[in-house]
């Protein structure tokens, strides 16, 4: 959410009262605002100490669809609305004083199709700044940059003296070796390929450089007598720039979107036409396309829609009737009337400062606002249905708490790790089929997703090397593992592991964990040469060179098959006859080798077990289907 | 010896009524009185174990005694240093003078040089020629003397100054002391017979414990130990939820799919495709062809890592494409571009809302008309009276599982943490009923006071922060999210439009934190956890 800085003083001046904090927040909480922080005492602690201070001010964290509450004017103008206190302001076009014809023309040029296609401007007359509303001015934009416009790369926004300028205008986009100007702040001209290379030691502007510099023509805007305006979406000029004496102010706006060009050409003119001889009045440009369409910018008229109270009603739980949902309307900004034809229906006209509404539902929690979300009555949903845990969930917590009862810890490491702890540090090797891997890790801790629990379990026991031995801790959660033939190429396991650590390794120690959670999940043990067991488990030696030689084994599973038929049972002789692998393979136990422990920093003997939990999962009974 | 000790002391009260001073006690096994300290703390061993019966009562004497010093003990066997010089030298006259140097090997450096000065001083011995001899023929070493007296009283008999002079000489060394005097305790008896600490199978078979007396009990002692393990603190804290919303009839749904596509974890779910959520900064993308980041890692299998997802259902796929960009079901939708790979990119779920999306497709899987396994008891199909031939039904379902936020770690903020999910689905659902929901809910997990702040969530509206006054911090603090799901994500997915759903998330950590007064969140989750912060965590019971 963005954090609007406004003055506390100018605010209770345009609110018409001095609020004390707690009413300001209580205010704020009920609109759905946020206020973070009144910096007076910070002031008045400076002032008392003979430190230079600012005016006072109030941090209010503003929802970040609402673009119209970015700045003091629009915080103020809606929480005086909200408060009753005044009627929400109609914002008007007003034509030269030589009607349509007398606009300012814009032509757009066709090569800007190829890097930033959309322009709009608008134009405020007669504006007078203090500055404080300058610092506001300059501080919208910059507030709509970083949110709307997604750091200039929808949008960018400039604005201009119009009276150093002279139209009609031109938006152009051309090679950057061809353009050429004096940039804000700079009095000397620099090719566009210059200004590249110039603004890449500045902090504020190298950001922005990336979003048009390996195109081939960047944007820029030209006046009547070829003086450049700005180059989009990256500097304004030095000669246009604007200043506290600025009487005409020209806004350009530049889009790769034209919904959101016309959100935030209308958000500037309309927050501070409110600085106009006459306030809340806009005028238009006329902005030509390439193929002579034209399009009289901007357009700040409402968008007519209707609600219903009995809609507003159905998802509310009120009784409100037409009438007293439009006067909750109002208090947030919006022009009701009530539907002359239908007593149900209001008719509402949304405001150019509300482009957040897109939905009769929208407008429905407008009136929820107004009426006061902590007004509303207490119900409870009839809604009656029946509980059901998940099955793998049901599952591992059979597991969890078995191991907990036998004296087990239970850890909770993370799910991301470095990719050496999920393989090199393991002495395995990377096949690229498994582990899926981060793009954008901001550290090394975040490389992979671990597709073992048996790192996090030895990080945790290296962080508590103070604790007592024998450290026992054990973890049942998810790995994740890629499946190309899945929606999401990719499927969580849930694994259950126990690592030992001890003066003794003590392999029979973590195979005495697999056969209790194995007895409790009625999993009978049998022998690994034991072809003809119907169902059970059993541990082979194997060697991986994450465990000691001759110290590590893999366990095997045996599903009963579903119905024990003479020919099940015949093709299950015929199979083991043949030394047919039908067992599915659970996972490994073992004494870990002395180099893994050395790359987890342990200093004395582990043994680790960790199989996957999949197979036990029993079929839950179809209550609702919440299986997968 | 330790209960011939304690027989001493009660023949003696026996006989004597009283024991005036426990120094005058003659050990078992000893033929002089117990003078010594270490006699004493013998006593003393006796004297407590006796007390604790209430068979003696006694007093405590502080005293000044003194002990030897190594050198003091060599002294006290061997003699000083200048009778040791003493003796090594011949009498004047019978025998060749021993030289300086001879006298050093004979008797060690030390004690020659030490020795001579001494011996001198005494007029013991003198020079002849370059060597020394014996001048008094018989001498007298007080020094070995009074450290025997020493030794064995633990003071002299002649005072304070020599006593200063030998310590000065660090020959013996100060020591604190004790000694008692002694009385009869109410449950005196010459019996030392040791009373029994705890009732035995034995004492049963043979009936002793009838006759046995037995130790008191120390009620101020801690009990022994536990042996058993400890689940960790929040997945306790996960089962007291889980249970809240098991009792309140929800189901739990699968959330086992940490990779989300961009489609689930947000198109799906009317999250506009140029939302910040989207940004490399706050969300695990998963790695394609192209490193985003110094730390990939880089593969040499390119073409196993999944850059994309597969499509979802077209038909669906098309309309919540067409509800983002062109508007649809009453919305004007968001009317910006759209972008087919957006959707396709693969991620780690922000937030657990992804699966419930997933759920609640599933769910309208009738309304859309798709023929699905029909797993309601048969009763349930004839009560449909409030039912309409849509095909929809209520449910209430609930998650508690992971989500990923490409967060930097400090106290309070995790890349990986717990969300905890509830979703209920049902006609003509309202506002009312969410925040009456959310007031049980919380009342449940022992939060009274609630109130709701207006909030912006691109999936549901309204959107309603949750703040609970919280009994242990004692102010407000937000706790999650709820809403009304938008009829954009629910339309498209096939619901009638009197569908309402409700959805809320709150964090797990944060509740477990407060619970149990962690501050660093890092010292709940992850591998930096305190074993024994786990093994000492009480339940949560809210």
């Amino acid at each position: 959410m963005p954090t609007v800085a406004v003055d506390k003083a100018d605010l209770w001046e345009r609110l018409g009262k001095e609020y004390t904090i707690e009413e300001f927040d209580h205010l704020c909480f009920e609109y759905g605002l946020e206020l973070d922080e009144d910096t007076t005492p910070e002031v008045e602690e400076a002032i008392k100490n003979g430190l230079p201070a600012e005016r006072p001010q109030l941090k209010i964290e503003v929802p970040a669809n609402r673009y119209d509450l970015l700045c003091i004017e629009g915080i103020s103008r809606a929480l005086h609305v909200f408060l009753g206190k005044s009627k929400a302001p109609r914002y008007k076009i007003v034509m030269p004083a030589g009607g349509e014809a007398a606009l300012l023309n814009v032509t757009c040029s066709p090569e800007t199709k190829l890097i930033r296609p959309y322009f709009a401007c608008a134009i405020l007359r007669n504006v007078k700044f203090t500055p404080r509303s300058y610092a506001s001015f300059i501080d919208l934009q910059d507030k709509l940059h970083q949110n709307i416009c997604r750091r200039r790369q929808l949008v960018a926004i400039g604005t201009h003296d119009l009276d150093t300028v002279q139209g009609p205008f031109r938006y152009e986009a051309r090679a950057p070796k061809d353009i050429k100007f004096a940039p804000l702040n700079k009095d000397k001209a620099y090719t566009a390929e210059e200004l590249m290379t110039l603004y890449e030691s500045d902090k504020h502007l190298s950001k922005f450089l990336p979003i048009v510099r390996d195109s081939p023509v960047y944007p820029i805007i030209y006046d009547a007598q070829d003086r450049v305006l700005s180059m989009p979406p990256i500097i304004n000029s030095e000669h246009s720039k604007i200043t506290l004496n600025t009487r005409n102010v020209f806004i350009d706006v530049t889009a790769t979107d034209l919904t959101k060009l016309d959100i935030v050409v209308n958000m500037v003119a309309t927050m501070f036409s409110e600085y106009c001889a006459e306030p809340f009045t806009i005028e238009p440009v006329k902005v030509i396309s390439p193929d002579g369409q034209y399009r009289i910018t901007p357009d700040v008229s409402g968008r007519h829609t209707t609600a219903r109270a009995s809609y507003v009603n159905s998802c509310t739980g009120l009784k409100l009737s037409a009438p007293e949902v439009s006067t909750l309307l109002n208090k947030m900004s919006l022009y009701t009337s009530v539907s002359p034809s239908n007593p149900d229906e209001i008719l509402v006209e949304i405001p150019a400062t509300r482009p957040d509404i897109f939905h009769e539902c929208d407008i429905m929690e407008d009136a929820a606002i107004a009426y006061g979300f902590n007004n509303l009555p207490d119900a409870f949903p009839a809604t009656s249905t029946v509980g059901q845990p998940s099955a793998i969930g049901q599952l591992s917590d059979v597991v969890r708490r078995e191991w907990a009862l036998a004296g087990w810890i239970e850890a909770l490491p993370f799910t991301l790790c470095s990719h050496e702890e999920n393989f090199e540090w393991l002495n395995h090797v990377d096949d690229g089929k498994t582990v899926v891997k981060i793009a954008n890790p901001k550290t090394l801790e975040f490389q992979v997703v671990r597709t073992t629990l048996i790192p996090g379990l030895l990080k945790t026991i290296r962080e508590n090397r103070s604790h007592a031995l024998p450290i026992k801790i054990f973890e049942t959660s998810d790995v994740v593992v890629k499946d190309l033939k899945r929606e999401r190429q990719a499927r969580n396991i849930r694994h259950a592991a126990a690592v030992w650590c001890n003066k003794t390794a003590g392999f029979e120690v973590v195979h005495g964990m697999l056969d209790r959670a194995m007895k409790m999940l009625d999993i009978p043990r049998i022998s690994a040469q034991d072809r003809k067991a119907r169902t059970g488990y059993y541990i082979k030696e194997t060697s991986d060179p994450m465990f000691f030689p001759g110290r590590a084994a893999n366990i095997y599973y045996r599903a009963p098959s579903e119905k024990q038929s003479t020919l099940a049972a015949l093709k299950q002789e015929v199979e083991s006859a043949l030394h047919i692998e039908q067992d599915i393979h659970l996972g490994t136990l073992g004494i870990l080798h002395p180099t893994v422990l050395e790359k987890f920093d342990i200093g004395y003997p582990c043994s680790s077990l960790e199989f996957t939990l999949e197979p036990f999962k029993k079929q839950m009974q179809k209550i609702w289907t919440n299986d997968e | 010896m330790a209960e011939a000790l304690q027989q001493l002391i009660l023949d003696t009260l026996d006989a004597h009524s009283t024991i005036s001073d426990t120094r005058s006690l003659v050990i078992p096994g000893q033929s002089e009185p117990a003078t010594s300290q270490d006699a004493q703390i013998a006593i003393l061993g006796a004297l407590n174990s006796l007390l604790s019966r209430d068979m003696v009562k006694f007093e405590t004497h502080e005293i000044v005694s003194h002990v030897l010093t190594p050198e003091g003990s060599q002294i006290a066997v061997e003699g000083s240093h200048e009778a040791r010089v003493w003796s090594a030298l011949p009498a004047k006259g019978q025998g060749a003078p021993v030289t300086p140097a001879q006298l050093m090997k004979q008797v060690g450096d030390e004690t020659a040089k030490v020795g001579q000065g001494r011996a001198f001083k005494n007029k013991w011995i003198g020079k002849e020629g370059d060597g020394l001899v014996k001048l008094a023929p018989t001498i007298k070493d007080s020094t070995q003397i009074d450290l025997l007296e020493i030794q064995s009283s633990g003071t002299l008999k002649s005072g304070e100054k020599d006593l200063a002079d030998l310590r000065k000489r660090k020959l013996i060394l100060q020591r604190k002391g004790q000694w008692f005097t002694v009385q009869k305790g109410t449950e005196f008896s010459t019996s030392t017979a040791k009373p029994e600490t705890d009732l035995t199978v034995e004492m049963l078979t043979s009936g002793a414990w009838k006759t046995s007396t037995f130790k008191k009990y120390n009620f101020e002692a801690e009990g022994a130990p536990t042996e058993g393990g400890s689940l960790h603190q929040l997945l306790k804290v996960r089962e007291e939820m889980r249970n809240i919303f098991l009792e309140m009839g929800f189901a739990e749904m699968p959330t086992a799919s940490y990779i989300e596509s961009g489609f689930w974890c947000f198109d799906a779910l009317f999250v506009p495709q140029q939302h910040p959520a989207r940004d490399l900064q706050d969300t695990f993308y998963i790695s394609g062809k192209h490193s985003l980041s110094p730390y990939l890692i880089e593969t040499h299998c390119e073409n196993a890592d999944p850059p994309h997802s597969l499509d979802p259902e077209p038909e669906y796929y098309k309309r919540v494409s067409t509800v983002h960009e062109h508007g649809g079901y009453g919305s004007t939708g968001y009317r910006a571009p759209w972008s087919h790979e957006e959707t396709t990119k693969l991620l780690l779920r922000t937030h657990t809302t992804a699966s419930s999306a997933h759920m609640l497709y599933k769910l309208a899987a009738k309304c859309r008309g798709e023929d699905v396994e029909d797993d309601r008891p048969a009763a349930g199909k004839e009560g449909g009276e409030k039912e309409k031939h849509d095909g929809f039904r209520p449910a209430k379902l609930f998650s508690i599982d992971r989500v990923f936020r490409n967060e930097t770690m400090d106290a309070t903020h995790l890349a990986e943490f717990h969300q905890v999910e509830g979703v209920v689905a049902d006609r003509g659902l309202t506002l009312a009923d969410l925040i009456g929901f959310m007031k049980v809910f919380f009342a449940k997990m022992g939060i009274k006071q609630v109130r709701f702040k207006p909030a912006y969530n691109p999936y549901t509206e309204p959107s309603l922060e949750i703040y609970a006054f919280h009994p242990i911090l004692k102010k407000w603090v937000e706790m999650g999210n709820s809403g009304m799901f938008r009829p954009e994500m629910l339309e498209p997915m096939g619901f009638p439009k009197d569908v309402r759903v409700h959805g809320w998330g709150i964090g797990l950590e944060r509740p477990t934190m407060i619970r149990y007064e962690i501050t660093n969140i890092r010292t709940l989750v992850g591998h930096k956890t305190s074993i024994e912060g786990i093994e000492n965590s009480p339940a949560p019971m809210f």
